[in-house]
């Protein structure tokens, strides 16, 4: 099963949550869920070592997060990458959720959808991955693009 | 009887292991973190929390007096256990890390000047470095670290030399959590006293493992925690020496380990009470009596040849396993000499604990799906961050067994790897 993101995103950040949610509940296995997650976090674009620098770093206790922002037309664009596949993977849906959308949309968003495709604990604040950080982050940057926009 | 029948027996006392982990059934191989419990010790807390909990040391009556009994009684099962000369040098804790703390905190204000020296050993777990900084900091004092060598055996060889004048107390580990091989503590214990330097041990994982006896090392302090060994959590203990703990003041203040109490001035109670403030965790510290008696009773006789049997037959399997079945495998903490696979064949130093990484695999990935299929490993940096930069990682897997734990539950946690492996790369 193979989900093309589309590059010109017109779809809002709700929309994008309900089709991944679909796109999940035909596993019924966690073995399986977990395989296609892996083979996400595999095909995510490699970022530039450059990119790699600690600014963009996120740190947990398990695995290291690395982000990177651009702002066009009004719009967010995220890059992102991880030692751990599984984050990669999980990565990759956000990315998928969040690029190409408005700060306000960013803001105004509630992440449900890892929730619902069962994958809680890999959010869960105590969960030392980096991936809750990185989730703040992402929000914290819409602020401040949001902010600047009003300026 | 048969070794197998015998942990299976073992295995029937802990009901925390006939339970379910996401469907599948628990493969539990965390205990370095923690231990289950066996019923005897689940009775005990229950009975307690039920019927005999009444305040310690302080009341009339009989209920109090009855746990007062049992927590006096199991200080008592402790001081047996490590052969410690009188119930004065057993002080309750609520852990290995607190008791350390204790050391750290009271040894320290009273035997240590700016520029003075604390030795820890490479192998250290955080909280058998961080205590000491903090003292150091408070003091102006310096640590200096005796290191390791490629297996993971500490450089005792080098010891002697980094005790100079300077230098008040030595605190080692007996095992390292991440390692999982035997310290020769009692050599270290030597080296120091030739310099009239004494010696704590980080004994959290040691007590598990080896028959500790107190005189016999002749340490001087030895810290460890009941939760690791059967008993509950939230309780450790500080084995001291009359010399030291007689001297070093009190590290909190309150109730029970006072004498006479004005505004003015407060005189302190005798030992052990004087390092036990406060209303103690009297119903998990009294657990440790039937935790220590189910510790005892699978290290004597058939029953104790029977685990050891079965975990010389763990250490040698998973030693082959790791690198031939699962292949790319780097294990850390090998033991002296070779294993090889010949019943016979002893395991040397080595403790059924496993810290591995496969080549090309993030260790919480591989976690994250063990969970998935039943498992319970740790992975991460084990609370030995600067341990593990120097074998140059920055996280790894690791698997520890108990008595409880079985030849089949290592084949199939290989298995298990095996797979998350596969679907990882």
């Amino acid at each position: 099963m193979h989900c093309r993101v589309k590059s010109y995103n017109t779809m809002k950040i709700n929309e994008i949550q309900n089709q991944i949610i679909e796109e999940f509940s035909i596993f019924t296995d966690w073995m399986d869920k977990y395989q296609y997650i892996i083979d996400l976090g595999k095909n995510l674009p490699i970022i530039d070592e450059a990119d790699k620098k600690d600014e963009n770093l996120i740190k947990g206790c398990q695995s290291r997060v690395w982000l990177i922002c651009s702002e066009k037309d009004g719009k967010l664009f995220f890059k992102a990458d991880s030692d751990a596949i599984i984050t990669k993977g999980i990565i990759s849906l956000l990315i998928r959720v969040y690029n190409e959308q408005t700060p306000k949309d960013i803001l105004d968003s509630n992440l449900h959808f890892i929730d619902a495709i069962g994958l809680k604990a890999n959010l869960s604040p105590t969960r030392a991955n980096g991936l809750v950080s990185m989730i703040k982050q992402i929000k914290i940057y819409a602020l401040a693009f949001a902010e600047k926009d009003v300026k | 009887m048969e070794t197998k029948n015998i942990v299976e027996n073992i295995r029937k006392k802990f009901p925390a292991l006939a339970q379910q982990m996401n469907g599948q059934p628990l493969i539990y191989l965390d205990n370095a973190a923690t231990s289950q419990k066996p019923l005897e010790v689940l009775e005990l807390l229950d009975k307690m929390n039920a019927k005999v909990n009444a305040n310690v040391h302080r009341a009339m009556y009989q209920l109090s007096d009855e746990a007062t009994g049992l927590y006096e009684g199991a200080r008592e099962r402790v001081r047996q256990f490590i052969n410690a000369p009188d119930r004065e040098n057993i002080i309750y804790t609520s852990g290995t890390t607190a008791s350390i703390n204790l050391v750290a905190a009271s040894f320290c204000q009273k035997y240590l000047m700016k520029g003075d020296v604390i030795v820890i050993t490479a192998d250290s777990h955080h909280s058998n470095i961080v205590p000491w900084q903090l003292a150091a900091e408070r003091i102006g004092a310096e640590i200096r670290i005796l290191p390791i060598d490629g297996r993971g055996a500490l450089r005792i060889d080098m010891l002697d030399k980094m005790l100079d004048s300077k230098v008040k107390i030595v605190a080692a580990t007996h095992i390292s959590n991440v390692l999982g091989i035997v310290n020769p503590v009692d050599k270290i214990v030597q080296i120091a006293h030739n310099h009239n330097i004494p010696v704590l041990i980080d004994g959290a994982q040691g007590i598990v493992h080896v028959h500790v006896d107190v005189q016999k090392m002749d340490c001087d302090f030895y810290a460890f925690s009941a939760h690791k060994i059967y008993g509950a959590t939230g309780v450790g203990i500080l084995y001291g020496k009359s010399r030291y703990l007689n001297e070093m003041p009190p590290y909190m203040g309150g109730g029970d380990m006072v004498g006479t109490v004005t505004y003015q001035k407060t005189s302190y109670a005798p030992l052990p009470l004087k390092f036990e403030a406060g209303t103690p965790n009297f119903i998990g510290a009294s657990a440790l009596k039937p935790a220590l008696d189910f510790a005892a009773s699978v290290r004597e006789g058939e029953v104790g040849e029977a685990v050891k049997a079965s975990e010389q037959e763990i250490i040698k399997y998973m030693l082959n396993a790791l690198p031939n079945e699962i292949g790319e495998v780097e294990v850390y903490g090998l033991p002296e000499g070779k294993v090889s696979s010949q019943a016979s064949d002893d395991t040397g130093d080595k403790i059924p604990l496993f810290s591995f990484n496969i080549k090309g695999c993030n260790a919480g990935d591989v976690a994250q799906l063990l969970d998935k299929m039943g498992i319970a490993v740790r992975t991460g940096l084990m609370c030995a961050e600067p341990l593990l930069n120097s074998l140059g990682v920055t996280s790894v897997i690791r698997a520890s067994f108990a008595p409880y734990n079985t030849l089949d539950e290592a084949k199939k946690f290989i298995e298990c790897v095996k797979r998350a492996k596969k679907m990882l790369m």
